[in-house]
């Protein structure tokens, strides 16, 4: 299959572990990724007041050069941020024609508001399916993966314009998690904030909810974190680094690795994951 | 006294159609305050900035860092039993003061080096939501 690919600002960037392993698991899948062209920042948070025309512009401009790319095609982005900020655009779009016409006017052609965004987990439940990713799966590779799901804030939120899965039970992750053979932890804590932009001009804020929220992955005797957010993924190895002995992955690190792929294809320390690996025989 | 040229109804008018919701929906149950992340650091909680601009006193919120350091993380919004889109009316605060040029952060007071270490997202959120 063919999917168009937004990687926003920070996927080849502060992230390029998420970007390269992404690729890794889509050439293995035979998913085809056609980059969008001339891209923008989509603006980070989601503008949310009623007066938010010119912060819309700049994530209109995405989907627009996505449907000028190929209008068929459903444009894929790995960054919470992103994908929220992209889906609700998109929603408001499609439902405010008034917003949409003036917005036209700034745009290199009109939104048809036809453009379907999919975060790369929908692709694992929706398209492919989780029993071909089951089957493809080395699962005992991934036993003494003690994982802690985490969503953070914007994955899900609001469920009504998303669309992903339940806002408060969710089990888009953990169904994922479980289908390539960690060990999955039911986690209570899955979506406290990790203190989000505030480690720009506070980061003390940041600092006290990453954190807490380790502290509590320790007691539920995870010894590692997954997210789909580079923010979460800075945070919380930033302030968790030397205090707590655990480890933060990107979800598509760990299914390369279930799929066989080499860890240091996916950004990964061979020698970490040789520590978990061999911890698994412990367990 | 409001220091605004704006009567303090005019200031809640203002709220309320920035951010769309009927400040009236909220019985004060307190379940956006729980939830939030950081209410231990705020001077007023989140459902005290309500209750304030429901009783048009408006100086003690905008006093209040509450809005400053909402992170619009949405977990107030999906929890409120009412379905108060309580995120949207801290951020409407926000585009309130920007707009009156009372900023939380001047963008030039971060050093160039500060913005690099991060994810973009976060300096760009951060840019958005603090300082218009
Ligand atoms: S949760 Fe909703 S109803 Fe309860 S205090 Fe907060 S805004 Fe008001
Ligand atoms: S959106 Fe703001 S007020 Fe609501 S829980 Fe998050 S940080 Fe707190």
């Amino acid at each position: 299959m063919k999917l168009l690919y937004y990687p926003g600002c920070t996927l080849h960037t502060v992230a390029v572990q998420f970007d390269q392993s992404t690729k890794e698991i889509c050439k293995q899948l035979d998913i085809e990724l056609i980059e969008i062209s001339d891209f923008t920042c989509c603006g980070g948070l989601y503008p949310q007041t009623t007066e938010n025309l010119m912060q819309l512009q700049a994530p209109a401009r995405i989907l627009v050069q996505a449907q000028r790319t190929d209008p068929n095609l459903e444009l894929m982005t790995l960054c919470t941020f992103c994908y929220n900020t992209l889906k609700r655009t998109h929603y408001t779009l499609k439902k405010d024609e008034q917003k949409r016409n003036i917005l036209n006017d700034y745009l290199e052609e009109p939104y048809n508001a036809k453009v379907k965004i999919v975060h790369l987990i929908e692709v694992f439940r929706d398209d492919i399916g989780y029993d071909t990713i089951r089957k493809k799966s080395k699962r005992s590779l991934l036993k003494g993966f003690r994982v802690a799901p985490y969503y953070g804030c914007l994955l899900l939120r609001p469920m009504n314009e998303i669309e992903l899965d339940d806002q408060e039970q969710p089990s888009i992750l953990e169904d994922l998690l479980y289908a390539i053979g960690c060990d999955v932890i039911e986690f209570p804590y899955r979506f406290d904030c990790c203190g989000s932009f505030h480690v720009v001009n506070k980061p003390e804020i940041a600092e006290q909810c990453s954190k807490e929220l380790l502290r509590y992955t320790e007691q539920f005797h995870a010894n590692c974190l997954v997210t789909c957010c580079p923010l979460c993924y800075y945070n919380i190895s930033r302030f968790g680094g030397t205090d707590f002995n655990f480890q933060i992955f990107y979800i598509t690190q760990l299914v390369g690795l279930a799929l066989g792929i080499e860890p240091i294809k996916l950004g990964l320390d061979p020698e970490i994951i040789n520590k978990f690996i061999s911890d698994s025989y412990l367990v | 006294m409001s220091m605004f040229k704006k009567t303090n109804e005019e200031f809640v008018h203002e709220v309320e159609l920035l951010s769309g919701q009927n400040l009236f929906s909220c019985y004060q149950c307190g379940k956006c305050s729980a939830g939030c992340a950081f209410a231990n650091f705020m001077d007023m909680l989140p459902h005290q900035v309500i209750r304030f601009l429901q009783l048009k006193k408006v100086e003690p919120v905008i006093d209040a860092n509450t809005y400053w350091y909402c992170a619009a993380c949405l977990t107030c919004t999906t929890r409120c039993p009412k379905s108060v889109d309580l995120a949207s009316i801290m951020e409407a605060l926000r585009n309130i003061m920007i707009r009156e040029n009372r900023p939380y952060i001047q963008v030039f007071s971060l050093p160039v080096e500060i913005i690099e270490g991060f994810p973009q997202q976060a300096a760009v959120s951060a840019l958005r939501k603090l300082s218009g």
